[in-house]
């Protein structure tokens, strides 16, 4: 009997596919396809003397070999060495404090950090544009009032520090509305036994709610290292305040910049497609191991 | 105050201290014209209250360029969020609730498409649609955004737990059809998750900067991010001969209230959005 009401509403399966399909052909349109173009296309060569020719690896071989690549790659896994480690630090103290007080100020903390996010990375950089820069902004005069020289935000030394704070400004509050949000979903029984024992609200977020967030955490970590080696808006903005962003600054500035100051489409897609590669399997490998370690422990 | 929370508290007053001065500055700044821009306190007031000339001059630059470029921006950020958000509850719907050959498949590669970094796929779609010859149209913007592996995994995961087999199956046994039983019967249920990815997917389009850049050239159908940064670049290379700075600081205001607006009355659901990315 269970068969036969069962086999009466088993739905039929074309209309499953039915449901999938529309999503499936946007797919198919907007990631097969151009990435299999670019892939296409960054296996041959144009030139003045010989037009275009299938070259094979040879694009590849030149971008891992293009020291302009290679500092821009260099100088985004510093910045996220530093940025990143920082930014979480911060959005992880955030949330612990978030987890601890309710008050009508907590909330309005809440919805002040997490108002950046709203900002369109553009606006974001050209606002901290102005407040670096010493016509417009009230930072960079500071030194002065100590007798000292005013700080050059878009000179060499400080400019990636300047592009790590409009980062920092604009991710924070993102990413501590993630981690409050995991912390909101801790049994609080697990840390009972510890007030009881007496141990500090420090000690309790330190040792027992910073572990019981452990993937949530992680997971922030990884779509943020995303972000970093996709690096683009920010630097292409702050370019118009600061010279030394250079075209090669980020390797995906460099590709732009390869496609439409050069017009080399061919290497830029080869650039475009191994960095895309690099950070889809860095991030793949991650949730991977991150995930069997997770059940694992 | 418990002196237990002190910490708590003083980091959090810190942290409103970091986030809102910038968002002071521009509101403050937008009421400036551009002498005061230059001479006044930063984070104080000018001699004159600009802001309404401000606004004013602000539609009229370049024959109304602005109300142009806000106009583009509601079209393709509300066009892109309507069909990314229907394309995913359609597809996190079949996915969740049917069986039908390669489904596994394309549940494991949902969860790789996530990762593939959204900027690489940027020229690689330019040269695609030029190849189609739609760049430099509103299709080239709102196409590509339809693109939404997030929202469809993420409906896919709510209607698991929220939409009961038992309420579809009853409907079966009523002999409903299938888009009737979605329509009436699971689109109701999964409304908070349709609206967290319609947040989403708008503040996405809304915020997109690179690829408006790569597929439009034509100012007349640039959006907000891209239009203002022409503006400010003129602003640069032009330094004295028009008075733009100003603009694109009262630009940038008006370009991010509304959406301040929208989280605030909306935080209900973006919390509930990003709470889900965490939790997967």
């Amino acid at each position: 009997m269970a068969s036969r009401s069962s086999r009466r509403v088993t739905a039929h399966p074309v209309a499953g596919v039915l449901f999938v399909l529309p999503f499936f052909l946007v797919v198919v349109a907007f990631l097969v396809v151009p990435l299999g173009y670019a892939f296409w296309l960054s296996l041959s060569t144009r030139s003045l003397a010989l037009g275009t020719r299938f070259t094979g690896l040879e694009n590849y071989l030149r971008a891992f070999t293009d020291p302009v690549l290679l500092d821009g790659l260099l100088r985004v896994v510093v910045f996220g060495a530093v940025q990143i480690p920082v930014m979480l630090g911060i959005a992880l103290a955030g949330a612990l404090a978030l987890d601890v007080v309710t008050t009508r100020f907590a909330l309005a903390f809440r919805l002040i950090a997490f108002m950046p996010y709203a900002v369109p990375a553009v606006i974001g950089a050209l606002m901290w544009g102005f407040l670096y820069s010493r016509t417009f902004g009230p930072f960079a005069d500071l030194p002065t009032l100590v007798g000292g020289a005013p700080l050059d935000f878009f000179g060499p030394g400080l400019l990636l520090a300047s592009l790590g704070n409009i980062v920092t400004w604009a991710w924070t509050g993102y990413n501590m509305i993630v981690l409050y949000s995991a912390l909101q979903g801790v049994p609080r029984e697990s840390y009972e036994a510890a007030v009881i024992d007496g141990a500090s609200q420090v000690q309790i977020a330190l040792r027992v709610k910073v572990p019981a967030i452990r993937q949530a955490i992680a997971l922030a970590a990884i779509f943020t290292v995303i972000g970093t080696m996709q690096f683009f808006t920010e630097p292409q903005v702050m370019a118009r305040f600061a010279p030394a962003v250079s075209a090669g600054y980020t390797p995906n500035l460099y590709a732009y910049n390869q496609a439409f100051a050069y017009s080399d489409f061919h290497y830029s897609a080869a650039i475009s497609f191994a960095l895309g590669f690099v950070v889809f399997v860095t991030a793949y490998a991650f949730v991977f191991v991150n995930r069997r370690r997770g059940a694992a422990s | 105050m418990k002196p237990r929370t002190r910490l708590a508290h003083l980091l959090m007053f810190a942290g409103v201290l970091y986030f809102a001065v910038p968002l002071l500055w521009v509101l403050v700044a937008a009421t400036k014209n551009q002498a005061d821009l230059l001479s006044s306190p930063a984070l104080w007031f000018g001699e004159e209250f600009s802001l309404f000339d401000n606004i004013g001059r602000l539609f009229r630059e370049d024959d109304g360029a602005y109300g142009r470029w806000i106009a583009n921006t509601a079209l393709y950020s509300g066009t892109s969020a309507v069909g990314a958000t229907a394309l995913a509850a359609l597809a996190g719907y079949g996915l969740a609730r049917f069986s039908f050959p390669g489904k596994r498949l394309l549940e494991t590669a949902l969860l790789g498409m996530i990762m593939v970094p959204a900027t690489a796929l940027v020229l690689p779609t330019y040269l695609i649609l030029a190849e189609l010859e739609v760049v430099d149209t509103a299709w080239a913007v709102i196409l590509p955004s339809l693109l939404s592996p997030f929202g469809t995994y993420l409906i896919r995961v709510y209607v698991a737990e929220a939409v009961p087999v038992e309420l579809i199956d009853a409907a079966r046994v009523d002999r409903a059809g299938e888009l009737r039983i979605f329509w009436r019967i699971v689109v109701p249920v999964m409304r908070p998750a349709l609206v967290t990815v319609f947040l989403f997917s708008l503040v996405a389009t809304w915020n997109n900067y690179f690829l408006p850049l790569v597929v439009l050239s034509d100012a007349d159908l640039y959006p907000l991010t891209v239009g203002l940064t022409t503006w400010f670049n003129t602003a640069q290379q032009e330094a004295g001969t028009r008075v733009l700075f100003d603009l694109v600081v009262t630009g940038s205001l008006l370009a991010i209230v509304p959406l301040v607006i929208a989280f605030v009355l909306l935080q209900r659901f973006w919390r509930s959005g990003a709470g889900t990315g965490a939790l997967k």
